[in-house]
């Protein structure tokens, strides 16, 4: 995990217009370009037509941007729902795996009941989805969707089957390495967040332009989990840990602000 | 002590697995008095439709309260107001289709209003980001005029985000590059 030393936060000053309570950012940390991938990358070649070409214009981090959907009550969890291996009525194949970890924000602070949703492919590398057409089983007790909120401290518990490797169609002969599809909505807008989450040591790391177009090694260390002998239930299943980091306050109160 | 932040990967193509959820585009309850739907395409560079796309409402109730906010000022009392609606169709026509409910004002950071305004986040298979924009609508002239983030647009590209009258509400479409490039914000 690379950090750097800073001061502590200031707490912010209370703004008439608005009520904050601890906990609650009212101006979020703007992040450095290198952060995320950028939008116009060639070699993922579907960027093409796919990136706006004029100028982002700055937005401040108004009460729209700084506020966000409770979604946990629209979705109607149920236990299943973060059990991907018990969605149907018979055992899906492949190897089980417990995927676990916490939300913080960028301050180490954890998101506590915050929604986490996650879609992945089989054991042998397929989706059921109508679109994946490629030559591996379908599995007809996978459904490879899941849904949980974090818990108090952060953490959320998916309890699924390591996903397979597939081909896809970018440039000759390209495989996607496996990985887990996660979407969260953290608390506010401006902490929306779909990435995906690696296995250790995939072979397919160095070939694939999805996870390279992170150009930032340390950063693309951050999407692979690892594993954890402790987190793993003997007789029952592997266990990977990820921990998942959104942006968290500005470190000045109002230095967006003009 | 800073931690980094989880860098996004694209939502791929596949999303239609894990994103949907019951009635995901009410932004508002069915049968809510005022309620109206905000459509509209996404098209790509060559002008061609996307029809795999995830759009994301996030909005205050036409009285200027969220949802969920967290902490911050009055909660809604819209019976059924969920403030948030996602469209996550992948085999469509490029067409998104909100049922929500025009916005309020919301104040500006260091006082006075905001024109009504939707926060909009759009994703895709070939985005490996989200981008970010926001609606604005074309019968607002007089707010749209003293609304401070409007200001900041390039004037020549301002119309890229108002919304405009329909019979039932509003469309809004949104290219992701070349002729009517939508203006996307750096968040």
């Amino acid at each position: 995990m690379s950090t750097v030393e800073q001061q502590p936060p200031e707490v912010p000053e209370v703004r008439e217009i608005y009520d904050p309570v601890a906990d609650t950012p009212t101006n979020y940390r703007r992040e450095p370009a290198e952060a995320h991938p950028p939008l116009d990358y060639p070699p993922y070649k579907s960027t093409q037509l796919r990136h706006p070409k004029q100028p982002l214009v700055y937005l401040p981090h108004t009460v729209t941007e700084i506020t966000g959907p409770q979604l946990d009550r629209a979705v109607h969890l149920k236990p299943t729902d973060s059990d991907l291996t018990i969605q149907t009525t018979g055992e899906p194949i492949g190897e089980r795996i417990i995927v676990s970890g916490h939300v913080y924000d960028t301050e180490g602070k954890p998101l506590r009941n915050t929604l986490v949703e996650i879609w992945q492919a089989n054991a042998a590398g397929r989706y059921a989805h109508k679109w994946d057409r490629w030559a591996a089983p379908l599995d007809p007790n996978f459904k490879g969707a899941g849904r949980t909120v974090t818990d108090d401290h952060g953490r959320y518990e998916f309890t699924t089957i390591r996903p397979g490797p597939y081909p896809w169609g970018n440039h000759y002969n390209a495989w996607r390495p496996a990985h887990i599809h996660f979407s969260l909505l953290g608390r506010a807008f401006s902490q929306r967040l779909v990435t995906q989450m690696y296995f250790p040591d995939d072979p397919f790391f160095p070939y694939d332009p999805i996870f390279n177009s992170v150009r930032d090694e340390k950063a693309r260390e951050r999407m692979i989990s690892t594993f954890s002998i402790h987190e793993t239930q003997p007789n029952w299943a592997q266990a990977f840990k990820w921990d998942i980091y959104l942006r968290g306050p500005a470190a000045t109160p109002f230095e967006e602000a003009f | 002590m800073i931690f980094e932040v989880t860098p996004s990967q694209t939502v791929g193509p596949y999303f239609a697995i894990g994103l949907p959820f019951g009635d995901q585009q009410h932004v508002v309850a069915d049968g809510t008095p005022g309620a109206i739907t905000i459509t509209g395409t996404i098209y790509d560079g060559h002008g061609e439709i996307v029809p795999d796309h995830v759009v994301e409402f996030w909005q205050p109730d036409p009285e200027g309260r969220f949802a969920d906010l967290h902490g911050y000022g009055e909660q809604s009392t819209l019976e059924g107001f969920r403030g948030f609606g996602r469209w996550c169709v992948e085999d469509g026509d490029g067409v998104y289709r909100m049922l929500t409910i025009k916005p309020g004002q919301v104040p500006f950071l260091n006082g006075g209003l905001q024109a009504p305004h939707i926060d909009v986040t759009v994703m895709a298979r070939g985005m490996l980001h989200r981008v970010v924009t926001r609606i604005y609508f074309a019968d607002e002239a007089q707010a749209n005029a003293a609304d401070p983030v409007l200001q900041t647009v390039p004037a020549e590209r301002r119309e890229t985000l108002l919304a405009q009258p329909t019979a039932d509400g509003y469309q809004f479409d949104i290219h992701l590059q070349g002729p009517g490039e939508t203006v996307f914000f750096a968040l």
